[in-house]
């Protein structure tokens, strides 16, 4: 009898999937994941260090907002760190697990280099960054084309092979260095800091302009190409069952070369600007970790590029509001501190994520009291 | 298709505010030059590659909060920027400190140079300083400065307490003279390492004559591991003492595990390796730390040298307590000597009655003293290489490899 009770007895808490959410719905859960992150964030610090959660969020956004140019320093990480994150998704659409954005953009960046570096000034300025945007979209696009190459012919684990690539470009950077900086430093001056040839231009007085109107061009394409076209629909269809693909006539091995190529030309374009628009230099850490972030955002994205523009934002927002935290002399913080907050934000955006698919139903009282009559 | 269209327009308002703010650019950028004159809202700003964690950085820190202390600025007078990489990241970073009021600006790391150089052709009214940099003297901006140390006195004086504690090991039998080799694990094949090493062997060997060095670098800055995998293989490879160039604890603590003496860098060890560790020398950067700040809040700037080298009379250049429990006999007298000569300008480092290179002695060496890498600057006269000279540079340009008795690994 009481076995009987046992199997009909209904567990406290059960999980049932649930149907399609309204799109205002699931942002709300989003805003209020990202809030409560905040007041959880901001509680432990104040519970360890005494600092009150109003001055946190405060030094937080004047991190970010807090000057005209602080404003536009966040504008062009995020917009670097999208670009990124654009370039890598049309191959995690395909489940192509990409993670070798760190190098493809590295090599593009290098590619760049390699041009300023020897051409110097004997081209025009428009000349030379066309030359450079050329031999980066090539490097980036062969960086990740010998990955893609190799997954569609002999079906090779495309993770490790990526992750590999990376620290070869790495290797490959040093060795440049070494080579162009006899004295040893390993420390490369930016190039043609003089005449400014390969460096693109301040637009409207803004240094960085550029650089972000290029990104948001990329990301009105890449959400065209993704949505509206055949290769957009290849790419999902591959990544949904390449078996259903194949049956429906589309040539797999192709579709996954040709968007892996095209997913290593983008990132070899962010290396371009990394070089061109930025640092006119290179060095080892030039892409500074983006190349992995880049999965975070596109992921909690859903690999919509829309999307990705408001993760990019965030994560940037994150990321210099941690390093205002550290920097406040009066808060007298250190740097992990604003990494805690931040990892503990992130992972209420992934925990939201399962509210949104999911109905966590609690059981019924009534039930309850049924059982134990029983 | 709401989705779509709330992406549609939240993408156009990102691509707006772009246009917006460029728009407004022209307008405001003039108002932050007018200030900074003052000198009661005086500030200053600290750029650093890395955090506490990182001993080169806590050495610039200490020194920062000391000058501080010692000149009575409030906490928020001292700004701190850390983990700065050296890429554009750190003329953003410099842009920022003067949008904060920064009037002086210092940044601590070789690679941030070229970007402090942008800022401070941005900035002519806020002075720009920059650690270990080499072109300041070169380009001759009147905000714009290098400094350093005369630290190769300081290692020469370390490498006597090294050549002491050798002479002890052969005096007790536990190595032959001709066992006495010094083991020495260098970042990078740089003029800086190669400068200090040389440095160092000459004041061990200023004291034991039969001693020889073995030299492994690890082509990296910063890598606990590296540092003591290679201060492992030098010992493997016979060396009976550990020195290093390199900023973790990997050599120090591999040292003591293996109970071989070590001499160390910037910050005493004695904690890592208490049965092992010697002494330490290092450069104190609160001198110029003063100079600078009282220069600029003065309102005398551009007094500022371009490139300024401290030493031991600045009180720049500083050896670390003895650990007496490792070191041999009358080796805290021996380098009070020593220190005494190097105030007084009799003792020279690089004597070139001291040391040869191939079995020959130097009589001219161009160094490479304006930084495009060929050596235009002979810098030996009157029997000695001039390192870090006056009227050269303060970073080091000694990168002869190597003179007799120091070989690679």
């Amino acid at each position: 009898m009481s076995n009987q009770i046992k199997a009909s007895h209904e567990p406290l808490i059960h999980v049932t999937k649930r149907d399609a959410m309204v799109w205002w719905k699931s942002w709300l859960i989003r805003i209020i994941a990202v809030i409560a992150a905040m007041m959880v964030g901001t509680a432990f610090t104040w519970i360890l260090t005494g600092v009150s959660p109003i001055e946190i969020v405060k030094t937080m956004f004047e991190g970010s907002f807090g000057t005209e140019r602080k404003i536009w320093i966040f504008l062009k990480d995020s917009a670097m760190l999208l670009g990124i994150s654009l370039a890598v998704t049309p191959a995690f659409k395909m489940r192509f697990w990409n993670t070798g954005a760190e190098g493809q953009v590295l090599i593009g960046a290098l590619a760049s280099v390699t041009c300023m570096f020897y051409l110097g000034d004997k081209l025009s300025n428009v000349v030379t960054l066309l030359i450079m945007l050329a031999a980066s979209i090539v490097a980036g696009a062969i960086w990740a084309g010998v990955a893609g190459f190799f997954k569609a012919k002999w079906n090779t684990n495309e993770t490790l092979f990526t992750l590999m690539m990376n620290y070869v470009a790495m290797q490959l950077v040093a060795f440049c260095i070494m080579k162009w900086v006899p004295s040893g430093s390993m420390v490369l001056s930016p190039l043609n800091s003089t005449t400014q040839t390969g460096w693109l231009p301040s637009v409207f007085g803004q240094k960085y302009l550029l650089n972000i109107a290029i990104v948001l061009v990329i990301t009105v394409i890449m959400f065209v190409y993704l949505k509206f076209s055949k290769h957009g629909y290849e790419i999902s269809v591959v990544g949904e069952s390449e078996n259903t693909a194949r049956y429906i006539g589309i040539n797999v091995k192709k579709v996954i070369l040709r968007t892996v190529i095209i997913s290593g030309a983008l990132c070899g374009i962010m290396g371009w600007l990394y070089v061109a628009g930025l640092d006119h230099s290179i060095e080892t850490g030039t892409v500074g970790g983006n190349g992995f972030t880049a999965i975070m955002v596109s992921w909690l994205a859903k690999f919509h590029p829309l999307f990705m523009v408001v993760a990019s934002l965030l994560i940037c927002f994150l990321q210099i509001g941690s390093g205002a935290l550290a920097s406040n002399p009066s808060l007298k913080l250190n740097s992990s501190l604003g990494d805690i907050i931040t990892g503990i934000i992130i992972l209420f955006i992934i925990g939201s994520e399962f509210f949104i698919r999911y109905k966590v139903n609690f059981r019924k009282k009534h039930k309850e009291e049924a059982n134990k009559n029983a | 298709m709401s989705k779509k269209i709330y992406a549609l327009l939240l993408a156009a308002v990102m691509v707006l505010s772009v246009f917006a703010f460029a728009g407004c650019n022209e307008t405001t950028e003039n108002s932050s030059e007018a200030g900074g004159e003052e000198t009661n809202d005086f500030k200053v700003g600290f750029i650093f590659l890395h955090d506490e964690n990182s001993t080169y950085d806590k050495n610039f820190m200490d020194a920062a909060r000391e000058a501080q202390t010692a000149l009575g600025l409030t906490d928020e007078q001292v700004i701190f920027k850390v983990n700065i990489p050296e890429s554009s990241a750190c003329y953003d970073a410099a842009c920022e400190l003067v949008d904060e009021g920064c009037d002086l600006i210092f940044a601590d790391s070789f690679g941030h140079e070229a970007f402090i150089f942008q800022a401070a052709q941005e900035f002519p009214e806020v002075q720009f300083c920059h650690a270990t940099g080499t072109s300041a003297h070169v380009k001759k901006l009147a905000n714009f400065h290098n400094a350093f140390a005369s630290i190769y006195e300081g290692r020469y004086v370390a490498g006597i307490a090294a050549g002491m504690k050798l002479n002890e090991m052969i005096a007790a039998g536990k190595i032959t003279a001709e066992q006495a080799v010094i083991g020495y694990v260098g970042a990078f094949d740089y003029a800086e390492v190669v400068s200090g090493m040389t440095s160092f062997f000459l004041g061990a060997r200023s004291v034991c004559e039969s001693a020889t060095m073995k030299v492994k670098y690890t082509n990296s800055w910063f890598d606990i591991a590296l540092e003591r995998e290679a201060a492992l293989a030098l010992i493997d490879s016979g060396c009976v003492l550990i020195s290093q160039h390199a900023d973790s604890e990997g050599a120090p603590k591999a040292c003591e595990e293996r109970k071989i003496p070590n001499v160390a860098y910037n910050i005493s060890t004695i904690s890592m390796g208490p049965t092992t560790a010697i002494i330490s020398s290092k450069i104190d950067w609160t001198p110029y730390f003063k100079l600078i700040i009282e220069k600029t809040k003065s309102g005398k700037g551009n007094e500022i040298p371009f490139d300024w080298c401290g030493g031991f009379n600045e009180g720049s250049v500083k050896v670390t307590e003895l650990n007496t429990a490792v070191a041999a006999e009358g080796t805290q007298a021996a380098l009070d000597k020593a220190i005494a000569d190097f105030k007084a300008g009799t003792l020279k480092v690089f004597d070139t009655s001291k040391f040869t290179v191939n079995g020959e002695t130097l009589t001219e060496y161009l160094a490479d003293v304006d930084g495009d890498f060929t050596g235009e600057t002979n810098v030996i006269h009157d029997g000695f290489f001039d390192e870090s000279a006056k009227d050269q540079r303060s970073a080091p340009y000694f990168d002869i490899k190597y003179i007799d008795g120091i070989s690679a690994l």
